[in-house]
């Protein structure tokens, strides 16, 4: 009974981490349990280090539970008697700088990962100069959805023919994709799990955020910060389509959005 | 502060000839406002703990009425929650949890019972202002009953109160505010008198490096809050001033409430982040160090080992507290914080992991070749450790800000706190109630319901908490009233209703300890002194102490850690055994350590 103490402490944390572990192999029924999948180009980098940083784990986990329970088992047996032994030198050092190497090393191999996502910003280039990528779309949360305002026929943002949206991002796929967030009322915050990207959307601080899409799929963009009773419905679509189809797409609303704005002329006139 | 013959004297009859009042509810005996915390805490976890099982339900079983509550709470809504209440309930599951739980149930009660009886003090220095920070709690108590009594109108911006939501929206945000000032008043109160007790008070020979790790934990922690709490405190009035004086700390100017353009000044919401996150960071660690402190000296007892590591130990303690306060970057690595700034507080929070885990090689190495006695207190002890550790770990996971984008505020920050919160500091708690009950009523608890108890608490709470993580990898975001709207979602139902299930299986085994406490209050086999033959000086007096603590005052010899299982050798030498040697420390006993 005493020694059955031991056998807890191993079984219920190692069982939780094999669990885990089999989710991240993607073994079924379990591969569900893993992160979704990811369609940005520099997300991958994303899902390597969270992958790492979990073997770490794992086996600090599996290594630690190990010795906890086999501890807990031995010093259970009724003949033992105890060290007096309180303090260890070298053994001290050893367990301070392996996991100080570890976690060093830990943080520079992230640096990859946030230079790819977050200090790296797109480039263009136009007229024969590369410079920063202007943003394609300007995105405002408010409570509780998501406006996109694309540009209008002059080709520029925070005009006053921009065309606007709501609750549907159409972005093309195969480039560099950047966005203009900014919020009108309580802070927000723009999440895609399956691009890798959540952003804080601060009202009075607007942000730049930015993506490249392989592959052309349907995802859903998300609030992923507490924005008041509706915050669950606040929810739009993000359609990723081929360079092509955007163009078709893009021209179809500016159509309809000068359709629009002529039949809202004719009214305002006759009136 | 009393002469030294006022002193003798009180020594004598035990106690002051006092009325009922000021013997037990207005009491500036150290030992009765811990036990008032004690109590008020207990009680005060039942609401959390309720609020957490309504959480559970509404994300098992969306929209459908509550079991028992449901129809007296949500009867004009069929007995189901609102999307309002949702937020009003996991806001003040936090608050609750957080400063009227976890906190005064480590630093007010056990922080206020262990001090002065491990230090071999008589009180604290201060014992008036002891008495007001526990009563600047009821204030407190009463702004969130309030607040409560709002229903749907109720504090429903999250514990963390980020304008400008909380400013513009937040309903009952005052009680709320007003509330988080008087426990901050109370805080302060203790920590300043903890820390004055134990820089002045020690028994003679009772040197910095002869403390309990337990004495340890509660100053650093003490320290943390003298230095952290003024932000909080400052920051929850600048909150209320925005919100009534026409101020704009943190509103910034363009907002579009209701279609209408408000007027404020250029604030910034940020700035309420950093000053929220400088004081909520540190308070991690006021929520984690002196529940380290006392596991280790009811480790080294368990295990009839002398503790491994003592000075690395504190070393490392301290170091945690230092280095606490400045990782609070790290809550907002996706907040819209320089880039730049961002690798800094990631670098710092990356080293942080360090005396962390040093400290847990401390505890198994301490657990080696020892001679376990499983107790109850050392079940919950090794408990601890091994929760400690799974918390710990996925701490480092969210410590990179790459890998923070995806499960920042979602269930995999939710599933890391409540492993190190409920996991670590809740298991300590329980430990520590086992281990100082005799002490604190002198009476046992019930050994076999103890185990039950914690057998199904240590399944249940990893039934619970574990799958969280599988959650969070996924994105499911944290504060939603229905995931489930969003499509990508929806397949997570069934892991959410097994932990709904394991939740309530944990509420259940609560039971068996409400049962176990109460029923050991009145029926418990009666304490002996040194029940659990233990070195500190809290063992070398009564159980329970009288008012004044000790008869004579103790005189400490050697540190609280000498414990010896080899045949023929004494199992434990108690602090204040003298062996050989004799000090002439004796002779400084009781002048200028008086006793009210």
């Amino acid at each position: 009974m005493q020694r059955g103490w031991s056998l807890l402490f191993l079984i219920v944390p190692v069982g939780c981490g094999v669990v885990y572990l089999l989710a991240a192999l993607g073994i079924p029924p379990l591969d569900k349990f893993w992160l979704p999948p990811n369609y940005n180009q520099t997300g991958a980098s994303i899902d390597r280090l969270f992958g790492l940083t979990h073997v770490v784990a794992a086996v600090v986990l599996f290594g630690t539970m190990g010795a906890l329970s086999w501890f807990c088992w031995a010093g259970s047996l009724r003949e033992r008697t105890s060290s007096l032994v309180a303090h260890h030198t070298a053994l001290e050092v050893v367990w301070s700088l392996i996991p100080a190497a570890i976690l060093i090393g830990l943080a520079v191999y992230q640096f990859q990962s946030w230079n790819e996502n977050k200090l790296y910003y797109p480039q263009w280039e136009r007229d024969g100069q590369v410079g920063p990528k202007p943003p394609q779309v300007k995105v405002v949360a408010k409570r509780f959805g998501w406006e996109f305002y694309y540009a209008g026929p002059d080709g520029l943002l925070n005009t006053f023919d921009d065309v606007f949206i709501e609750n549907l991002l159409v972005v093309p796929t195969g480039e560099d994709v950047v966005l203009y967030v900014e919020s009108r009322d309580v802070v927000h915050s723009f999440f895609v799990p399956g691009l890798r990207i959540k952003q804080d959307v601060v009202p009075g601080l607007g942000q730049y955020l930015w993506f490249r899409a392989q592959q052309a799929v349907e995802l859903e963009i998300v609030c992923a910060e507490l924005c008041g009773w509706g915050h669950t419905n606040m929810q739009a679509r993000l359609r990723l389509v081929p360079r092509a189809e955007f163009d078709r797409w893009i021209d179809e609303q500016i159509l309809q959005h000068r359709a629009g704005q002529a039949a809202r002329l004719s009214q305002g006139s006759s009136e | 502060m009393t002469s030294p013959q006022a002193t003798a004297a009180m020594s004598e009859n035990g106690r002051h000839a006092t009325g009922w009042w000021q013997r037990f509810v207005f009491s500036r005996d150290h030992k009765t406002i811990g036990l008032q915390f004690l109590f008020s805490s207990l009680i005060w976890m039942v609401v959390g703990g309720l609020m957490a099982l309504a959480i559970r339900w509404q994300l098992a079983w969306p929209w459908t009425e509550i079991p028992v509550l449901g129809r007296w709470m949500f009867a004009a809504e069929g007995g189901q929650i609102t999307p309002q209440f949702y937020n009003v309930l996991f806001t003040m599951h936090a608050t609750i949890m957080i400063f009227f739980v976890v906190i005064p149930l480590l630093v007010g009660a056990f922080g206020n019972y262990l001090i002065p009886l491990m230090i071999g003090a008589r009180d604290m220095a201060f014992p008036t202002m002891n008495m007001l920070s526990y009563w600047l709690m009821w204030p407190a108590f009463g702004c969130m009953v309030v607040a409560l009594m709002a229903g749907d109108q109720g504090p429903d911006a999250g514990w963390t109160a980020y304008p400008p939501l909380s400013v513009v929206y937040g309903h009952a945000q005052d009680w709320w505010l007003v509330g988080l000032v008087f426990v901050g008043i109370s805080s302060m109160l203790g920590s300043l008198n903890y820390i004055t007790t134990i820089v002045q008070m020690r028994a003679p020979g009772m040197t910095w490096f002869r403390l309990p790790m337990t004495v340890w934990g509660l100053f650093i922690t003490a320290i943390l809050q003298a230095f952290a709490l003024p932000v909080l405190t400052a920051a929850l009035l600048m909150q209320l001033l925005d919100r009534w004086g026409g101020t704009s700390f943190f509103v910034p100017s363009g907002l579009v409430i209701e279609g209408t353009d408000v007027v404020t000044g250029a604030g910034q919401p940020l700035l309420w982040q950093h000053l929220f996150w400088f004081y909520s960071h540190p308070a991690v660690y006021i929520m984690i160090l002196p529940a380290m402190g006392m596991v280790s000296d009811m480790l080294s007892c368990g295990c009839r080992r002398p503790l491994f590591g003592y000075r690395v130990m504190v070393v490392s303690m301290a170091a945690i507290a230092g280095m606490g306060f400045i990782v609070w970057g790290h809550h907002m690595f996706v907040s819209g914080m320089s880039y730049l700034l961002t690798v800094s507080f990631m670098a710092s929070t990356m080293l942080i992991a360090l005396p962390s885990g040093v400290k847990t090689f401390n505890w198994l190495a301490t657990l080696w070749s020892a001679r376990i006695r499983w107790t109850t207190p050392m079940l919950f002890t090794v408990g601890f450790i091994s929760m400690f550790v799974i918390g710990g770990l996925s701490g480092v996971v969210m410590a990179a800000p790459p890998a923070d984008i995806l499960i920042h505020d979602t269930y995999f920050i939710v599933a890391h706190f409540h492993y190190v919160l409920f996991g670590s500091s809740i298991l300590a708690v329980f430990a520590a109630i086992h281990f100082w009950f005799p002490k604190m009523f002198g009476r046992m608890m019930n050994e076999t319901l103890g185990k039950i108890h914690f057998l199904l608490t240590y399944v249940f709470l990893n039934g619970t908490f574990f799958p969280m993580h599988f959650l969070g990898a996924r994105g499911f975001p944290r504060r939603y009233a229905d995931p489930y709207v969003v499509e990508g979602f929806r397949d997570l139902l069934p892991l959410n209703q097994f932990i709904t299930w394991c939740a309530f299986g944990m509420a259940a085994a609560q039971l068996i300890f409400v049962v176990n406490f109460l029923g050991s209050l009145i029926v418990g086999q009666r304490a002996e002194q040194n029940p659990w033959r233990a070195n500190t000086l809290d063992w070398e007096t009564d159980s329970p102490p009288p008012h004044g603590n000790f008869a004579a005052c103790p005189v400490v010899h050697r540190w609280p850690y000498e414990y010896d299982n080899r045949p023929g050798r004494p199992d434990f030498v108690p602090q204040a055994m003298a062996l050989m040697e004799d000090d002439n420390a004796a002779d400084e006993c009781d002048s200028n350590r008086g006793v009210e």
